[in-house]
């Protein structure tokens, strides 16, 4: 326990780190590669809808599935939780570490391993997993070997993130620096708070689920085979009498919670962006946290709303309407309260503040169009169609992921002690901001116009899509727009890093209030965070208090 | 570096930090098991040609199991009990017999298993049987989970006494709770499975 004395090698320093800002640092990196990746996957599948044959079918499939699984399980939700929260809970609370530092080194390389074994699928006969990120049976049941491969990378995904997630609560709870009661705590922390507990309850059942598939896959049981299948004209020789629906209620009990994974630290990001940026406090900060506390309830009770076509009756049908219909309400409250806190603030409009401001609106859109699908009458028409794709992508890339951008610029002074360059920053955001638009906006038109998701060749085959088809052109133009997009981001990160290190850089640029940048230097110290723990004696967001002499209180100043 | 509340309690939770992750992680087991239970209840009720397993599964065996577990979880408590009162011996007393009782359960179920098998009833037989395989199983792999920590805790695990007894004893505590969970578990799947 007591390693004060402890020589660090290469490998306990860098490899097997249990830093848990070196442990955010790896997570953040390999997510990003990750993310990376699934871009790539789909810069293809983009051509591939225009130039119909630059991939066969099946690998389109395959990169379908795996482009859903690789940014969702692989690429979003480390980065938010893995690495935002490793990095910034511990510091924000006050604390040394995390409160079980070993396992939060086991959760990294769990997720490492489930990312490895997940690429490894694409060197298989038949390629990776290509039944959908969704992975509904029985077609998951009968496809190709990367689908064993895919439950055994979600298995260890799972575990990963279970280890994570109780790492981050008990920390939250347990960690928390003399003074720093929940109402003083950041919004941010609070949706991390919020979020593992998502992480913590959600995930099982999905566990549950890929065990069943993988023994209908291994074991020759039929968990979700139905008797009496026919496959290639064959009667399959299984025992049957399972439930492919039972697939869809144990995935989608985790799915719909995992949508407010990837937004409510998304959001807790730009809490900390924007009222460091409007220089006053956040608008309704307990009305905040009421609304997320509140959110990550509900969100355990809507997850048959992607399920409405599945006939599963009028009654079920009604009552996850309904449900759906109440969890709009506390996210309209958080996106409300951010408009609010702009009212009457003097506003600064760095690039963080930018990738901040933009996530309103656009969330906004994301969040809007998603109205008609948690009604029945409406989703039915409009259920597996582009509109979907358009309505989830403005959610996480135009929202998560551009709250990922505002939090990469605004805390790279505190990992490096150097800040991103304005300008390259700034045109990244520019043509982001218009390319992503271009990009995912088209989608509603085609999806409205009926075109299916998840088609090889785009919709080419298929009339009602005729009037719609020439989007696809467009898009695929705006895909390579925003991978262009993208360079300065790439450069300006490299740029930065290799240039010196100022001697004493200034460890709070931004002028903010919170323990990691008052409390800590730039870069943090590495083992225990802080000099001597610190003593909290106000709530996050003293900006602009009246009669002080500075616009900003830290959280450790005495009164 | 140190981290705080690893043996003290913290003054306004009460809790030191392994015991509410030990929590956090039964929290995330009751959802495991849960939702296993709820897929049962599912796949049987809506299955109108459901094999009853009744007549295959072997119910004297699995009482003796659930006798043997119940045992090991009342040892379990005395073996925390005995480093509470600073008695190592009763404490490898204690914990050697929750061992004892834990091979017991792992080798009444191989051979429920062995003769399931035997007869040719496998988990490709029906999906009762899948759900039985599936489900006892999983609580194999915890009941080997469990007797792996104490067989560290027992062996090479416990020069933790000598150095920080305080320490030790909370391992004990959140293995036991650990434990008595995967008791639980049993006990709601032997009628689940055996019974009903």
């Amino acid at each position: 326990m007591s390693d004060e004395h402890h020589q660090e090698s290469f490998w306990t320093k860098y490899i097997f780190s249990q830093d848990h800002k070196w442990i955010g640092i790896q997570y953040g990196v390999t997510a990003l590669f990750f993310m990376l990746l699934g871009f790539v996957l789909m810069i293809v599948m983009r051509y591939q809808h225009v130039h119909s044959g630059t991939i066969s079918p099946d690998t389109y499939n395959s990169f379908g599935a795996m482009h859903g699984t690789i940014m969702v399980f692989l690429g979003i939700v480390p980065v938010i939780v893995g690495a935002y929260g490793n990095y910034l809970v511990p510091l924000q609370v006050g604390a040394p570490d995390m409160a079980f530092p070993k396992l939060n080194m086991a959760s990294y390389w769990t997720y490492f391993l489930g990312g490895v074994t997940m690429l490894y699928g694409f060197t298989l006969p038949g390629g990776a997993a290509n039944s959908g990120w969704t992975s509904y049976p029985p077609l998951a049941d009968i496809a190709t070997t990367g689908q064993t491969v895919w439950l055994i990378g979600m298995i260890f995904l799972i575990t990963s993130s279970l280890l994570g997630s109780v790492n981050i609560i008990v920390t939250i709870v347990q960690l928390r620096a003399p003074g720093l009661t929940w109402m003083r705590l950041p919004f941010f922390v609070w949706a991390q708070l919020v979020t593992s507990f998502l992480l913590l309850l959600a995930f099982p059942p999905l566990e549950v689920a890929g065990i069943f598939q993988l023994m209908d896959r291994v074991a020759g049981t039929s968990f979700f085979l139905p008797t009496g299948l026919v496959v290639g004209g064959e009667m399959m020789s299984n025992s049957g009498g399972g439930s492919p629906l039972l697939w869809q209620h144990l995935f989608w009990f985790l799915a719909h919670p995992e949508v407010y994974v990837l937004i409510l630290p998304a959001m807790g990001i730009i809490a900390e962006v924007i009222s460091n940026n409007i220089r006053k406090p956040l608008w309704g900060y307990s009305l905040m946290v009421k609304s997320v506390i509140f959110l990550g309830f509900m969100s355990f009770l809507v997850w048959a709303h992607h399920m409405f076509l599945t006939g599963m009756g009028q009654g079920m049908s009604n009552f996850f309407a309904i449900t759906t219909m109440i969890i709009s309400v506390p996210s309209v409250i958080l996106l409300t309260c951010f408009i609010l806190s702009l009212y009457g603030g003097s506003i600064r409009y760095n690039t963080p503040m930018l990738f901040a401001l933009s996530f309103i609106p656009m969330f906004g859109i994301g969040g809007l169009t998603g109205l008609p699908l948690g009604l029945p009458l409406s989703d039915i028409p409009l259920h597996d169609t582009y509109y979907v794709i358009g309505h989830f992508h403005y959610v996480v890339a135009p929202g998560t992921i551009f709250a990922i951008f505002s939090g990469i610029y605004f805390w790279f002074p505190k990992i490096t002690g150097k800040p991103l360059n304005e300008i390259l920053g700034k045109v990244h955001f520019i043509f982001s901001f218009i390319f992503m638009n271009l990009f995912f906006m088209p989608m509603f038109f085609q999806g409205l116009a009926g075109m299916s998701r998840r088609l090889a060749d785009g919709g080419q085959s298929y009339a009602h899509t005729q009037n719609v088809i020439q989007y696809n052109d467009f898009m695929m133009y705006a895909s390579w727009g925003l991978a262009i997009a993208q360079l300065p981001f790439i450069v300006n990160i490299v740029m930065t890093l290799l240039k010196k290190t100022e001697k004493n850089p200034d460890p709070n640029p931004w002028g903010c209030t919170t323990l990691e940048w008052v409390a800590a230097p730039s870069p943090p110290i590495g083992h225990g965070n802080f000099e001597k723990v610190p003593n909290v004696y106000r709530g996050a967001y003293d900006y602009s208090v009246p009669d002080s002499e500075t616009d900003y209180l830290p959280q450790n100043e005495k009164d | 570096m140190q981290i705080p509340y690893n043996e003290e309690l913290r003054p306004d939770t009460g809790l030191y930090n392994a015991k509410l992750g030990i929590w956090l992680f039964l929290a995330s087991e009751v959802m495991l098991f849960g939702a296993l239970f709820s897929a049962y209840i599912m796949l049987r009720t809506s299955n109108p040609y459901w094999f009853d397993i009744k007549t295959v599964l072997n119910i004297p065996l699995a009482t003796l199991n659930t006798v043997l577990l119940i045992t090991s979880s009342v040892t379990m408590v005395m073996s925390w009990v005995a480093l509470k009162l600073k008695d190592l011996n009763k404490f490898k007393l204690y914990l050697g017999i929750t061992l004892l009782c834990s091979f017991g359960f792992l080798i009444v179920k191989y051979f429920e298993y062995a003769s399931k098998f035997e007869h040719g009833l496998f988990p490709s037989s029906s999906t009762s049987l899948a759900c039985y395989f599936t489900m006892t199983g999983l609580h194999v792999l915890h009941v080997l989970g469990g007797v792996a920590v104490f067989l560290y805790l027992i062996g090479p695990g416990i020069k933790m006494w000598d150095s920080e007894p305080e320490r030790f004893t909370n391992r004990i505590e959140v293995i036991g709770l650990y434990w008595h969970f995967v008791d639980l578990v049993w006990i709601f799947l032997f009628p689940a499975l055996y019974l009903l």
